[in-house]
């Protein structure tokens, strides 16, 4: 099973600031290993939640590094809120986690 | 052509050399760029996910006797975890020896445990695919410290002689390459090789940058790294034979750059070039 993410969620006015550290190996296919080739295994898509509501989304790549951080900002939050982040990569795995707004 | 070799080897030991926290107001402009970038990929560093996996390592019982290392003595008392990691290397009666935090974690996992030393050091070291539990767990306890100052324990005789033993260590000139620490890490001035600079270890006022932000996160490749890692890196670049995983050696020279930095404020596990 994955490892879980780090999520961080701080509001100033009404504006939240979300920062979540995913842990995965975000393989690019291009690595080799042994003298094999270690194949692609990234993170395809994020979607994140503001009590249950969808507010954010991201289709990525395997341009991006291993164990991603990403930071985006949520309108209309307040402290006590709950946000979940949601990543499911090419091999079909996937992994939510939730924290409160602070 | 030895000089244009042994150019090459300082280099390579400066490029791995930690983050000096002394050059965070740096007059010299490329490492104060340096600093600025440090400081934004401080504000989230995947550290934390080793962190949160350590501390689970740490309470769920595992190993072949399936047991916790709740139970894990780190110098205060059986668990205490919080203040244990600035307070090591320190030494330890059941073992009649000193230990830093990684090798006292892992002869935890060993007498608690029940895991085989030979096959925790095997392949001790994280890398691109797998990271060792003993460095996710250490990445925990160190974190537990974050915010406090370096007070290694120098009360006991053989905690004297570890000091003594780490700094003749640090001073020992050999090798191919005629080489010591202090052939880098003992020098003033504020010398750099590249972008990387060269703090003396051997002073109180820049000991710290060898001790601080280990256990680091390295952006190059993305792996956790420990000191055990860091030092068994720099007697590799010296082309030393490289010390064993958790020996008595990796502890008196640790005991010595964390006696050296005492009383500084440990910022907790790092992030790295």
């Amino acid at each position: 099973m994955a490892d879980p993410m780090k999520i961080r969620a701080t509001v100033q006015g009404d504006v939240a600031d979300v920062r979540v550290l995913m842990a995965h190996p975000m393989e690019t296919g291009q690595r080799s290993q042994g003298g094999k080739k270690v194949p692609l295994h990234f993170i395809q898509s994020i979607t994140a939640q503001l009590n249950g509501k969808q507010v954010f989304s991201a289709d990525i790549s395997q341009a991006i590094s291993r164990n991603p951080v990403f930071a985006f900002k949520v309108k209309g939050a307040k402290a006590g809120d709950k946000i979940s982040v949601t990543w499911k990569d090419n091999k079909g795995e996937s992994r939510t986690d939730e924290t409160t707004v602070r | 052509m030895r000089q244009a070799l042994m150019l090459g080897v300082a280099a390579a030991i400066a490029a791995a050399a930690p983050w000096p926290q002394a050059m965070a107001q740096s007059e010299d402009p490329v490492a104060a760029d340096f600093d600025k970038f440090r400081a934004i990929m401080e504000e989230a560093n995947p550290a934390e996910l080793f962190e949160a996996k350590g501390e689970q390592l740490w309470k769920t019982p595992g190993g072949p006797k399936k047991q916790s290392l709740e139970k894990c003595d780190l110098g205060l008392g059986p668990g205490v975890v919080k203040g244990a990691y600035v307070q090591m290397p320190r030494y330890f009666a059941d073992v009649d020896r000193v230990m830093d935090a990684e090798a006292r974690i892992v002869h935890c996992m060993v007498t608690l445990q029940g895991f085989e030393l030979d096959k925790l050091d095997d392949k001790p070291f994280s890398s691109a695919t797998k990271t060792p539990d003993p460095v996710s767990i250490t990445t925990y306890v160190a974190a537990q410290s974050a915010g406090m100052k370096f007070a290694p324990s120098q009360s006991h005789p053989k905690e004297k002689e570890a000091y003594e033993v780490g700094k003749e260590i640090f001073f020992y000139r050999a090798g191919a390459y005629d080489f010591a620490c202090a052939s880098c890490h003992g020098l003033d001035g504020g010398k750099r090789i590249r972008t990387q600079p060269l703090p003396n270890f051997a002073k109180p006022e820049t000991a710290a940058s060898a001790v601080m932000g280990w256990p680091g996160y390295r952006m190059t490749g993305g792996v956790m790294h420990t000191l055990q890692w860091r030092l068994n890196d720099c007697f590799r670049q010296q082309r030393f034979p490289e010390p064993d995983y958790t020996s008595e050696m990796l502890s008196n020279l640790i005991t010595y750059l964390t006696v050296n930095a005492q009383g500084q404020v440990y910022k907790g596990p790092g992030i790295k070039r």
